[in-house]
């Protein structure tokens, strides 16, 4: 089951995020300007705004296909619950954006001149709030899912979900930059993490009940 | 009192019944008092020393955040009751209330920038209550975004439910992250019930009328936007059996 569906995403759209965080942290020294010192101290946000924003990229992808096709009918029928089904879906989502975003994150943070000690926080930040992105964001998608042209609608809707993991994990990466302790938000970030992976499939589960009812 | 009479108002008839009969005590009361409280608070009390008559915007401001978070609250009672009991009028009516939620946020965010400009010298200020007021914006603004998208009017009331249970959480996750994030230029709670230091009996008076007012301004138009939907809905009902039979 699991590994049909990676296989199913393997085709299209992984590089789509990783090219996307490209994009963003090449085009914001053109933005702001290529000074050192600057970057290094708006590295941690831009990083973490480029991770969110690829991620919301390609959310309308997570559950879209499959509805179409019909193929959603049918694994919903099948025995697996479909709150595994959505739990599943956002693994796949977050191994497909949210992981590669975290491997490649030291090489964006070089081209951001981001500060040494800043790597270790960044790429555990990025490690631990992607998951929550990948998995709110398949909240959103089942919301959405059965509105033609839902794009701007499904942004609407997650945006503000967003906005606790972003600022725990930027504020991770920040502090991780400048040198000071990184704990308090650590914690924070892996309890939304923890917290909405246990909780919010069966919100997301139900919400795709009554889109396919 | 029966606390079981209260499903009774779940039969639209009934429910429209009662409200139009309490509708025009209600709105007649509003007006008076957002009126009186309003007139009161702008020509009747005293200046603040520091702040000048500034402080008079307090009088649309306080009630209109208070009101934004209450309906909000509101809204979550009525999801709630609508996936536990699915009764349609709560489900209507928590679409009926997101509008005026909406344009109280909107108020409270306008006269808090109309107040901040002259006192803290800036319109706008990345501070935990004022973010987390925009955030609550946001909430509200793909809360209706969402009920208008989708067509089928029951899927509609489901999906927005749940939106609003989940939205709720996340809505008070952002309240205390926003609290970490920054520390905050607005001044504390002005107003309590259990607490002794209020702000002046002078200013408190008119302040309680126009809270009143707002409280009361916002169940007429709940009350108005409630009905015209079921009315609404009934005349689609009618129309499509019409073209059926």
């Amino acid at each position: 089951m699991r590994d049909l569906r990676l296989a199913m995403r393997a085709g299209g759209g992984f590089g789509l995020g990783l090219a996307f965080f490209l994009i963003v942290v090449t085009l914001v020294p053109f933005g702001v300007g290529p000074e050192t010192g600057l970057l290094a101290r708006i590295a941690p946000g831009i990083l973490w705004l480029g991770a969110l924003l690829a991620c919301l990229l390609s959310l309308d992808r997570i559950l879209a296909l499959d509805w179409e096709d019909g193929s959603l009918d049918l694994l919903a029928t099948s025995p697996l619950p479909l709150e595994g089904i959505v739990t599943m879906k956002a693994l796949a989502h977050w191994i497909t954006t949210g992981l590669p975003l975290v491997i490649a994150s030291p090489l964006f943070g070089v081209l951001m001149s981001l500060p040494e000690a800043g790597y270790a926080p960044l790429v555990l930040s990025l490690l631990l709030g992607t998951p929550a992105l990948s998995v709110i964001g398949t909240f959103g998608a089942a919301l959405t899912v059965g509105i033609k042209r839902g794009g701007l609608l499904l942004s609407l809707l997650v945006l503000p979900l967003y906005v606790p993991t972003l600022i725990f994990g930027a504020e991770m990466a920040r502090r991780g930059a400048e040198g000071t302790a990184t704990s308090t938000p650590m914690l924070m970030l892996a309890g939304i993490s923890a917290g909405v992976i246990a909780l919010l499939p069966f919100a997301s589960g139900a919400v795709l009940r009554v889109n396919l009812r | 009192m029966n606390l079981n009479a209260l499903w009774e108002y779940a039969n639209p008839l009934k429910f429209m019944r009662t409200t139009e009969r309490v509708l025009p005590y209600v709105a007649v009361a509003a007006v008076v008092c957002l009126v009186v409280g309003l007139v009161w608070g702008f020509f009747f009390t005293p200046d603040d020393y520091r702040q000048g008559s500034t402080v008079k915007i307090f009088y649309i401001h306080v009630p209109s955040a208070m009101m934004a978070i209450n309906i909000w609250a509101m809204m979550l009672i009525t999801s709630l009751v609508w996936i536990v009991r699915r009764h349609h009028v709560s489900a209507l009516a928590a679409r009926a209330a997101a509008p005026v939620g909406a344009v109280m946020t909107l108020i409270a965010l306008a006269t808090g920038a109309i107040w901040g400009q002259p006192m803290w010298g800036t319109w706008w200020a990345w501070d935990p209550r004022l973010t987390s007021f925009l955030i609550l914006f946001l909430f509200y603004l793909g809360y209706i975004a969402l009920w208008e998208a989708i067509e089928n009017d029951d899927t509609a009331a489901d999906l927005t439910a749940v939106l609003c249970l989940v939205g709720s959480v996340f809505a008070l996750l952002s309240r205390y992250a926003v609290n970490f994030w920054n520390q905050g230029l607005h001044q504390g709670a002005s107003l309590s019930l259990d607490k002794q230091e209020n702000v002046a009996d002078v200013f408190w008076y008119p302040a309680l009328v126009s809270i009143a007012g707002f409280v009361l301004l916002f169940i007429a138009l709940v009350i108005i936007r409630t009905n015209t939907e079921i009315r609404a809905r009934r005349m689609r009902a009618l129309l499509a059996r019409e073209r059926l039979g």
